[in-house]
């Protein structure tokens, strides 16, 4: 899951992506609304943190601009201004939760989750395909009932791939869920973790398409 | 007595009294004048007529009847209030009318006088006829005349007796009637509540009011203003201390998840930064908060620029190279007259601002610009990002930071620099840097705050 961060203060920009990471989210940190905006035009995101007070406006016109572009990548409205008339004008105009500084890691994550989840039309946030089922919120994944332990990248590229079954995720989109801007990415990184993954869940649960990309199976094929 | 209506009241019925007053007065002194000349003249006229009818034949019979006044009486009965006396020449009282007191009434031989006979006052008129031979005395009761006059101004007091309570409460009523454009607005003022401070209506206001709630409009918009000010201010200081915390919060969280000790270090570094952020705007905020208060006491001086300077950048701690802090030759010598703490205040924060914008190779310059009236304009030049022109107004206010900001900005260090020097009779004024990106910040000395030491004064 890749996240895209609006905040201009720069400690707690860094605190949220080395804390998302540690929830398995990948996040990219903008720290001004026309930068936002033109990542926003640019790269697709699972979700979107937006601060409302920057130096150059407030989060709710990047907010505006993106849902003006029908973008219904799920956003939380981040802020110190939490009184309830500002909540409801975020929430107005198109913000999917908020959340009011400080808040609990933890709770930031979590509701994350739920936004990307309800985005992509599920209620629950396990999935069951063929004899695995995979815990979204735990990070959890269970082979026939036995515990399986992946790696973060391992967790985050099944989680790409079986958010759809079926559909194939080229390489790059794959990339750039697994890794943030400034991350090397090895030429061979991506193969190694397909490799890595298939010797953990099954040698046919990940498909591979030529010239294409990667895809799971639908679980009745 | 406060209340409007109440002193319109006392005063319209007052002078409502004195005007009835007056008249009555006036009606009195011209009334007494004109009855004090008809009554005179009726004396005159009465005089005449006794002496017409009586003869001296019918003197001589009278006197037979040896006093009797019949005749007399029945000539000269014709007013109660008059009184008539008849003396002959040589002095025996030849007749007298019903009533009129014995003594002779005057002996005064023609015209009129007042005398007090058996203690009452008299007019009388006295008419002798030598052909005849006899005087003829005709005299008013003077009491009875000021009853007549009283009378008149007795009844004058009894209608304005009258009159007066029924004017009182009609007045009262009109007062109130005027007044009740005022109730209104003020009924319309009392049933707000505290947060409207919407305009009061003055559409169909008498003018005499409309001034005192065209003020009152006026005074609801600056606090209208001021309330949206203390809005912004508490919106901005609430994202300015919130923010540090959460940021803290953040990373003290992922310090305690963290799996590696390189993370959880990380995490603790910035942990730190978090804490020095907040420190310092903690001091900042308390700053601002004196300033406005004015509870600063102020030690004016004459202040060496350059050895203050030098002394304040020796006193940075955890600023990126002092060493960046150049000092043009045209300082030395210069002092200027301001308070030493806000002097300080304001040029630590200014320096500050430089070096935290500068990049590392970049370079700083104190210099000063003499103005030809004697003011100074004492500058700082940094070759940062600069403030772009339509921000630098903008800058000043609190909590508003440029959009390329400083890492340990906290949006109030130009305001705390503007306001120290506003308290000290100096101003702070912002421009670009001549020749490149960068910010020159000068605070401006007006004539006599500003002087050049003597190299004698300057070594002591």
């Amino acid at each position: 899951m890749r996240i895209l961060v609006l905040e201009d203060d720069p400690v707690l920009s860094d605190g949220l992506v080395s804390g998302l990471s540690l929830h398995g989210m990948i996040a990219d940190c903008v720290a001004t609304c026309g930068d936002a905006m033109s990542i926003f035009d640019a790269t697709h995101y699972s979700a979107a943190i937006l601060d409302l007070m920057l130096p150059d406006g407030s989060g709710l016109d990047v907010l505006s601009h993106i849902r003006a572009r029908d973008d219904t990548t799920p956003v939380m409205v981040l802020t110190a201004i939490d009184a309830v008339a500002d909540r409801i004008a975020g929430l107005d105009r198109g913000a999917d939760d908020y959340m009011g500084k400080p808040f609990d890691l933890g709770e930031l994550a979590a509701r994350l989750r739920v936004m990307i989840r309800r985005a992509a039309g599920r209620a629950s946030a396990t999935f069951a395909w063929r004899d695995l089922t995979i815990d979204l919120s735990g990070r959890l994944v269970a082979r026939a009932g036995v515990a399986l332990n992946l790696s973060r990248r391992e967790f985050a590229l099944l989680e790409a791939l079986i958010e759809r079954p079926g559909r194939v995720l080229s390489r790059s989109q794959l990339e750039a869920r697994l890794y943030g801007w400034n991350e090397e990415i090895g030429s061979n990184a991506l193969e190694v973790h397909v490799h890595n993954l298939r010797a953990k869940i099954g040698r046919d649960a990940v498909e591979t398409v030529r010239g294409l990309g990667y895809r799971i199976r639908k679980s009745r094929a | 007595m406060n209340s409007l209506r109440m002193r319109l009241f006392v005063t319209l019925v007052t002078a409502t009294g004195l005007v009835w007053l007056a008249a009555i007065a006036w009606t009195y002194v011209d009334s007494r004048a004109q009855f004090e000349s008809i009554l005179d003249r009726r004396l005159m006229e009465a005089a005449r007529m006794v002496d017409s009818l009586f003869t001296p034949a019918r003197a001589g019979a009278a006197r037979q009847a040896g006093g009797d006044g019949d005749a007399l009486a029945r000539v000269v009965s014709y007013d109660r209030h008059l009184s008539c006396q008849i003396w002959s020449l040589d002095g025996r009282l030849i007749g007298a009318s019903d009533g009129s007191p014995d003594p002779v009434l005057s002996d005064q031989h023609e015209g009129f006088s007042n005398r007090v006979v058996e203690g009452q006052a008299w007019r009388v008129y006295a008419l002798s006829d030598p052909a005849k031979g006899f005087r003829i005395l005709v005299g008013d009761n003077l009491g009875q005349r000021r009853q007549l006059e009283h009378g008149l101004v007795e009844s004058l007091l009894l209608t304005a007796g009258c009159v007066l309570p029924i004017l009182a409460p009609l007045i009262w009523l009109s007062v109130g009637r005027g007044l009740r454009p005022l109730n209104r607005a003020t009924r319309d003022l009392a049933a707000r509540d505290a947060d409207n401070l919407e305009r009061v209506e003055t559409g169909r206001m008498p003018s005499e009011i409309r001034p005192l709630v065209d003020a009152l409009n006026r005074l609801f918009g600056k606090v209208a203003a001021a309330r949206e000010h203390e809005r912004t201010f508490l919106a901005y200081a609430a994202h300015e201390l919130r923010t540090p915390l959460a940021g803290l919060k953040t990373q003290v969280q992922v310090a305690m998840q963290a799996p590696g000790a390189a993370m959880r270090d990380a995490a603790l570094a910035q942990t730190l930064r978090a804490v020095d952020q907040s420190a310092r705007l903690v001091e900042q905020l308390l700053t601002v908060s004196r300033l406005d208060s004015g509870g600063h006491r102020a030690a004016i001086a004459w202040i060496p620029v350059e050895e203050r300077l030098r002394d304040l950048l020796a006193g940075m701690g955890s600023v990126p190279q002092p060493e960046r802090v150049a000092f043009a030759p045209a300082l030395t010598e210069l002092e200027v007259q301001m308070d030493e703490d806000l002097f300080d205040l304001a040029m630590r924060n200014l320096m500050e601002n430089a070096l935290l914008m500068t990049p590392p190779e970049g370079a700083i310059i104190w210099d000063v610009a003499l103005g030809a009236n004697g003011s100074a304009a004492l500058s700082i030049t940094d070759e940062g990002p600069g403030i772009a022109e339509a921000e630098r107004a903008m800058v000043i206010r609190r909590f508003v930071r440029g959009s390329r900001r400083a890492k340990l900005g906290s949006g109030l260090g130009l305001s705390i620099v503007t306001m120290a020097l506003e308290h000290s009779g100096a101003r702070l004024h912002l421009d670009g840097r001549d020749g490149g990106p960068g910010l020159k910040a000068s605070a401006i000395f007006g004539p006599g705050l500003v002087r050049r030491a003597s190299p004698a004064t300057a070594r002591l």
